[in-house]
Order: C-alpha cells, then structure tokens, then sequence
C-alpha cells in the first residue's frame, strides 16, 4: 500500500532506528530520521552522554512528534509542585515520574546521569520496572518544570495526570508479607530440627533436662509464628464470622488455635513435645500460597479513571489575553482555555475560535474524528486533532458528560468481590463434615474411655486442617496467573479466574477492541490513476483537515504539493479547487457525481473527479484485527456474541458476516447504554465477558462479571477493568477463557488428593494418639504433593495454548 | 552433655542474626525492584570508559 522512495541502502536512524526517508538530517556519518532526534543527540552527545548509544542499538525514542513549548508550565504552579513532590527540605525536592516511554539499558543508563544534563539535578534513580524514575533536585538550581523539560528534550516525556495529584498517597511496597514468610520459614525450620531428637525418641532414654530445653525452645521459637506470621488468619476469621459468615480463614484459625493450645498444654504439663513443628509448618507454607497468588503485575493499574487520561494542566485565558497554566480540577465555569494541538479537552466546553477536529474514538468510540464548529459544544475527553482552539468552560470537570459515568452505582459498590468463590463453599462443607466426625470420636471415646476424649478430638482438627484446601487453591491461582501473564493477560486477581470460567456470553466493544486503533484501511476503485493524476488528488486532500482526506493523503505515494487556486470547503459535501488548470472535485457521491448513490457496502466514501470527469473513489475502512473471523466463529460455538458500539452503524454488514445473524449488534451506544445492557443480560442470568478499551467502556467493563480491556501497548491508559489483554493476543481469547475453565479441575484434583492425606491422618487421630511424629511427615508431604500436583497440572493445560502463541516473545 | 546446650543456643542466636539480617533487607526495599540493579550494576564500567573518552577528547582538543 505504501510505497517509499527506498534508498539504494536501507538506511536507519541513529537515534531512534527507525529508517530513514528523507537525508537531510546527519551529523558527521550518523544519519537521522528527523530533526527531533538529531536535536537529541546533540544534547546527549554535549553532555557527554553517548554511551547510551554504546549500550544498545539505535535506543532512542522517535522524535517526529514534537511536545510543544511551554507544556510544563503548570508545573510553576506552587500548588501542583506541593502535590507532585513527595518529600522536600530546604534544598532539596524529591519527585518521582512515570515515564512510559523507557524500554532498555540504554534508557536505564541515560535517566539516572541526568545530572550532567541539568546540573541542578542531584541524583536520579530509576525503577525500571514500574517505569518510573525518582529524581531529587536542588530547587534554588532548578525547578521542577525544568526537570520535567530536561527529560522532555531527551525524548522521556514524563506522563503526569490529573490522577497524580488527586491520589496524594504513594502506593508502599508491601513488605509485611515477606517478613511473615520469612520468620515463619525460620522458626518452622528450627523448630524442626530441635524436634528431631523427639521424632526418633533419642532424649526418652538418658537426659530428661535437654528435653525439656529443647521444649521451651520450640515453644519460644513458635510465639512469633502464632502471634505474627499467622495474625492475619485470626483477624480474618474473626471479620467473617461476626459478619456471620464462615470463610476458608476461620477453620484455619482455629485449627492452629488448638494445635499451639494443646502443645502448650503438653509443653508446660510435660507430658509431652506438642505439634509446633506441624502449626509453623502449615502457616508457612499457606503464607507462601497467598504471596504466590497475589502476586500480580505490578506495572499494571488496573483501577484507572478518567483522571489518569486527563491531563494535570490547562491553559487559561485572562481576560486580558494572557495565558496562565492552571491545575485541571480548579477550572470554573465560565473560564476560558486553550487547547493545543493532541490535548484533551478536560470538560465540556463551548468552541469558541479557531478549527475543531475532534478524536472522540476514545471516549465514545466513533472511529473518525468530528468536526466542531463555533458555537458547538465539545464534550470533554475528546483529544484536539487540527491545531490550537479555544473553548469556554460550561461544566466542571466531575460533571461533564463523560465523568458523569463514574457517578453511575456499579462504581460506587465492589459487587464481585461479595460475590463467594466456590472455594468458601467446599471449605464450609468440609468444617461441616470435620466437625461432625470430631463429635462422633468423642462420643465413642466418652462410652469406652473417657480419658482419651481431649486427646482425639483436638488431634482430629489439628489433622484434617483445611489448610490443603486453601494451599491448592493459592498455589493453583499463583500458577494460573503466571501462566496468563506469559500470554499478555494480565488478571488482577485470582477471582478473576474463577469468573471467567463461567461465562457464557461475550460482548464486545468495535472500535479499537475488533478494530485496531489507528488504523484503516483503504482502497481505490475506478480508473487507473497516473502519477501525475495522484499528484493532483493528493494536493486537493492535503489541503483539508477533514480526517478522509487525511487517510487519502497518507494513502497515496509522496509527491510535492503543487499550485492550488480557488479552493474552496463545503461543510459535509466535501472540497473542490483548481490545480495546475484541472478543476478537481473530491467528497460524497451527491457533491461529486451530483447524485446519491445507496450506500450499502461498508465503510465510507470518497468521490473525486478530475475536470468534471469521475475517476474513481476511495473506501476507507476500519481495518479489523487479524484472524477476527477465525476468532469470531470458533467463540461463536460456545458462546452468545453481542456487540456494542458507540459507533455508527455504518460497518453493520461487514460485521454480520463474521458475526452471523444470531449474534445481536447494537449501535450508537452511549456509556450508559452498554452499562444498562449488560446489567440486563445479567438479570436474565447471563455471564457476561465484556471486551472493551476505552472510556465509553468503562461502565460496562466495570458491571460485566469479567471486564477485559484490550490494549496494544499496555502502557498507554485503560479503563477499570478486571484484566488486561495485549491486542496481538487477541486471537487467544477463546483458549484463555478455556484454560481458566481448567482452575476448577485443577483444585478438584489435589483437593481429593489431599482428603486421602486427611484419611491417613484422621485414623491415627480418632484412636486418641497420634504421635508428633505422623504429624511432621503427614504435614510437609501433604503440602508439598499438593504443590507439586497444582503446579503440575496449571502448567500441562498450558500446552494447548502454547501451540496457539503467535508471539513467542516474553514481555 | 552440657555442652550441647550451649551449642544449641549459640546456633539458634547465630541465625537469629541473619534472620534480622533478612528483615533488615526487606524493610529496606531491596525486594522492590529485582530488575533495575542488575542493569545498573554493569554501567560502572561504561562510565570509566566514557571518562577515559573524555580526557582523550580533551587532549586531543588541546592538540
């Protein structure tokens, strides 16, 4: 479709490696594909920074789109910098930015010696997997929109968003968790090795003092397991049951309960060594099950709103004329503000000068740009495509159109998560059934010898703990996550899982979700056009703004722009002129042809003629993600397909083919509507996938029971959603929805197994002995069997998918 | 047999040691980032060579 002028040799650009079209820009023998990347490198190269270029190959970032002057200057704001900065003394402020664009050792190596590029700049410290840097600055030497301009030059653009000042706490690294593990791991293992003289009754014989030494040490050693490694069960079980509710954390609680109560009792009564071994060895290793499992990405946000699309600052226009950068959140009604080139609008406004050419494809999914005339009201969210306008404020930021979604209810309750896991349910079961075989020793103990009634109902719970239960289900989630992730869908928990094996209708998105964002694809049908045709075609379309023209423009080989007189615009019909002595005529078939031809295959149209003569005309269509059809049919089998779309209607043919007649497809959705039809597919006990990406989606991602968002980078902003897929994995959608279907097997399977494990034990408990020793083999092997069982498994259903992968690379 | 007690108890409070050692590296955020450091760590030897570029330049310059 393209054709470039290839150079003899295939030349690429030094900084950023893409190839090379036009050689105008080089510095000694190091060619450059824009002036943008030429700027960088000698900044980098003066501030003898090119080893960056050493570390890897071509590392820079593409500079062909250039960040406008004077786009930090909010950042003097006294208030923003407050907001931004996480710590500040006399000298010095510590600001941490999230810089998407950061990739490899290169850009590692380059961001923490900024110093040399601002001296002003005293350490800067990267965070390569979160994407992050912090940097601490002298702010009498600097400042922090010159940090921010700093990295702006070098190609890092710091993203920051009004989320960033709104969520004023830093998210801290949870350590807790690893320092219960860790002390749990200590004491289990030293508790164990003291127990071993016990395990082969090697002190019974001679020295009744080192027994009991060894005693009171295990009891030492296991006051920080019961108190600290193992606190959260106790406090969780206790929230369940006050709210009446038995979950997977009280049965646990209880058995370690019994476990340290009776080998106190042992320990001080010196009748005996107690079960220490067993209880620290079943808090560490259900403490390393939940760390496993909720152990998600950590780069990924998945609890994202409109403000982390919005932008931080807004130009405002006084009313003297001069301009003043401001904080989003503190705009008025009535303000007037300027937005440039690629911004967003951040509220409803009034178009008031210059030329609107609006991106709405994020927020309602309109796939092509609108054009807004003065007067019109722009809706915020809308992404500015020609140039600089200026609109006045008519709503606040928290109730403009878009952001009203948010107030909708499905985002005020946290529904999925009261939703109980069938885990919760088996577990009730088995109290249930470990409880009635507890009363059933003890009333047979309590007939034949009612001394051993203690003994075997406290052995019998401390036993058939339903630690196994929880170990398969942690150790079965952590892997599956793991797995998924290695396929570019990133779940936020492990519910999620469960979900999604549930569902059984799917409903998607169109734009940028079947469509890929940014792209379409045309085509010219009529006569064939000589170069010298294609000249005049391209110069006529290079003239407007109007998003076709554009696809045409781009569509159609790079000439030079010839000689245009009496060009003239009609709004909705389309553009006519005279170049070079040929009156050219391009737009709908009515403007063109002077007739209206029915419209019924998809995509739109684009009529030229040349001299009054029709040539031929240009279709542009969506272009839809590869093997769609493959995709579509086989989800077809087995599951309801919908489609909703903010979209017009006009690829409704198009997509009947692949979709089939069944599958019911609505158009021209507001936010709200996808979120209401969802709600009632779900009041007819339906399942619902929904698969969206944009902010229009956000309602429905949020109420569907699985909410994926599809995200070709998966850096760039996505909506709330329950999980994240890459778009090139898109074709693996129905294989991923089957493997979580496998979660539930997976936990059936070591769950049975470990019930054989409760059988062994069980019998040695209801006799009213069992020896510490059964104890701490029963209990480590059952553990680790269980392991090795859930792990196993995930990873065998995983070979089916592995066939599938088109995209072999790790993340 | 007297001094299997003692031993007993210096081996607990030696691994007492580096159990506190761990912790102390936990609270210090050394788990935080697992990727960053290992990069980081092969640049030393690029700054010294750059450095070392840089004094050639210079001479060079002065030349």
């Amino acid at each position: 479709m393209k054709v470039k002028e290839k150079s003899e040799v295939n030349t690429i650009c030094y900084h950023c490696g893409e190839d090379v079209v036009e050689r105008h820009y080089h510095i000694e023998d190091k060619e450059f594909c824009c002036k943008g990347c030429q700027t960088v490198y000698e900044i980098i190269n003066k501030s003898d920074l090119c080893s960056y270029y050493d570390l890897e190959h071509s590392p820079g970032i593409n500079q062909k789109q250039e960040v406008r002057k004077g786009k930090f200057d909010f950042l003097d704001d006294a208030q923003i910098i407050k907001k931004l900065t996480h710590f500040q003394d006399n000298t010095h402020q510590h600001v941490i930015f999230y810089l998407p664009q950061m990739h490899c050792a290169s850009c590692i190596w380059i961001l923490e010696h900024l110093d040399k590029i601002d001296s002003g700049i005293i350490k800067s410290q990267v965070n390569f997997v979160k994407k992050e840097v912090t940097v601490i600055y002298n702010y009498h030497e600097t400042s922090l929109k010159k940090v921010a301009e700093a990295l702006t030059i070098i190609g890092y653009e710091p993203h920051i968003s009004l989320n960033d000042v709104s969520s004023s706490k830093v998210k801290k690294y949870d350590t807790t968790t690893i320092v219960k593990i860790g002390i749990a791991g200590f004491c289990f293992g030293n508790i164990m090795m003291l127990s071993f003289p016990e395990y082969f009754s090697l002190a019974k014989s001679d020295d009744i003092g080192l027994k009991t030494w060894f005693s009171y040490l295990n009891l030492a050693l296991s006051l920080p397991v019961f108190f600290y490694s193992a606190s959260e069960f106790f406090i969780s079980g206790y929230k369940g049951l006050r709210q009446k509710f038995l979950n997977i954390d009280a049965p646990i609680a209880l058995a370690v309960l019994i476990t340290f109560g009776r080998s106190v009792y042992e320990i001080l009564s010196g009748t005996g060594a107690g079960y220490l071994d067993s209880m620290s060895g079943i808090v560490f290793f259900m403490l390393i099950g939940r760390y496993f499992q909720n152990r998600t990405y950590q780069t990924i946000s998945f609890d994202r709103d409109f403000k982390s699309y919005f932008p931080l600052g807004v130009s405002v226009i006084n009313a003297d004329g001069t301009e003043k950068q401001i904080s989003v959140s503190e705009l008025k009604v009535g303000d007037r503000i300027k937005i440039h080139n690629d911004e967003i609008v951040p509220a409803d406004a009034i178009l008031f000068l210059g030329k609107a050419t609006i991106d709405y494809s994020f927020v309602t999914g309109e796939s092509l740009p609108v054009e807004k005339s003065i007067g019109e009201i722009v809706y915020a969210g809308g992404k500015q495509t020609s140039g600089a306008i200026e609109l006045e404020v008519v709503k606040e930021v928290s109730q403009s159109y878009l952001t009203q979604l948010w107030n909708n209810e499905a985002f005020k309750e946290n529904k999925k998560e009261v939703k109980v896991s069938f885990i919760h349910r088996i577990s009730r079961y088995f109290t249930y059934a470990l409880f009635s075989v507890a009363i059933t020793a003890a009333i047979y103990w309590s007939v034949n010898d009612p001394s051993k009634i203690w003994g075997a109902v406290t052995a019998v719970l401390i036993v058939a703990c339903p630690c196994a239960l929880l170990l398969s289900a942690t150790f079965t989630n952590g892997n599956m996550i793991r797995i998924l992730n290695k396929y570019k869908l990133y779940v936020k928990n492990a519910s999620v899982i469960e979900h999604m094996s549930e569902i059984d209708t799917i409903a998607f998105d169109k734009t940028g979700t079947i469509t890929e964002q940014g792209k379409s694809e045309i085509t010219f049908k009529g006569m064939e056009l000589s170069s010298y045709q294609s000249q005049l075609i391209r110069t006529l379309a290079n003239q407007s703004n109007h998003p076709l023209s554009k696809s045409v423009v781009s569509f159609l080989p790079f000439t030079k722009m010839l000689n245009v007189k009496n060009y003239k615009e009609f709004k909705g019909f389309g553009t006519s002129a005279t170049i070079n002595e040929h009156f050219l005529k391009m737009g709908s078939s009515e403007f063109v042809l002077g007739k209206d031809s029915h419209q019924l295959a998809s995509g739109s149209r684009v009529y030229m003629s040349i001299d009054e003569e029709f040539v031929g005309y240009f279709i542009v269509k969506n272009a839809y993600r590869e093997g769609l059809e493959n995709i579509v049919s086989s989800l077809g089998n087995q599951f309801d397909l919908k489609i909703l779309s903010g979209d017009n209607s006009s690829e409704e043919g198009y997509l009947k083919n692949i979709f089939g007649n069944k599958s019911k497809m609505l158009f021209e959705q507001k936010p709200e509507d996808k979120l209401n039809f969802i709600k009632r597919l779900q009041n007819n006990n339906k399942r619902v996938l929904m698969i969206g990406d944009g902010l229009n989606d956000a309602g429905a991602l949020k109420q569907s029971d699985v909410g994926i968002a599809i995200s070709d980078d998966t850096n760039n902003f996505s909506p709330a959603c329950d999980a994240v897929l890459s778009g090139k994995n898109f074709t693996l959608l129905k294989e991923l929805i089957n493997y979580c279907r496998r979660q539930k097997t997976i936990i059936f399977a070591s769950f049975v197994l470990s019930i054989l494990y409760n059988f062994v034990g069980l019998f040695f408990a209801v006799q009213g002995d069992l020896e510490p020793v059964i104890a701490a083999i029963l209990m480590p092997i059952s553990s680790i069997s269980i392991v090795l069982l859930t792990t196993g498994l995930s990873s065998f259903y995983e070979i089916k998918l592995k066939r599938l992968r088109p995209d072999k690379s790790h993340y | 047999m007297s001094a299997i007690f003692i031993m007993i108890g210096a081996s607990l409070l030696l691994a007492i040691g580096f159990l506190i050692a761990f912790i102390w590296s936990v609270r210090s955020n050394q788990y935080e980032d697992d990727y960053t450091p290992s990069v980081r760590m092969l640049f030393d030897n690029t700054t010294i060579q750059e450095k070392k570029q840089e004094t050639n330049n210079k001479t060079k310059k002065t030349k």
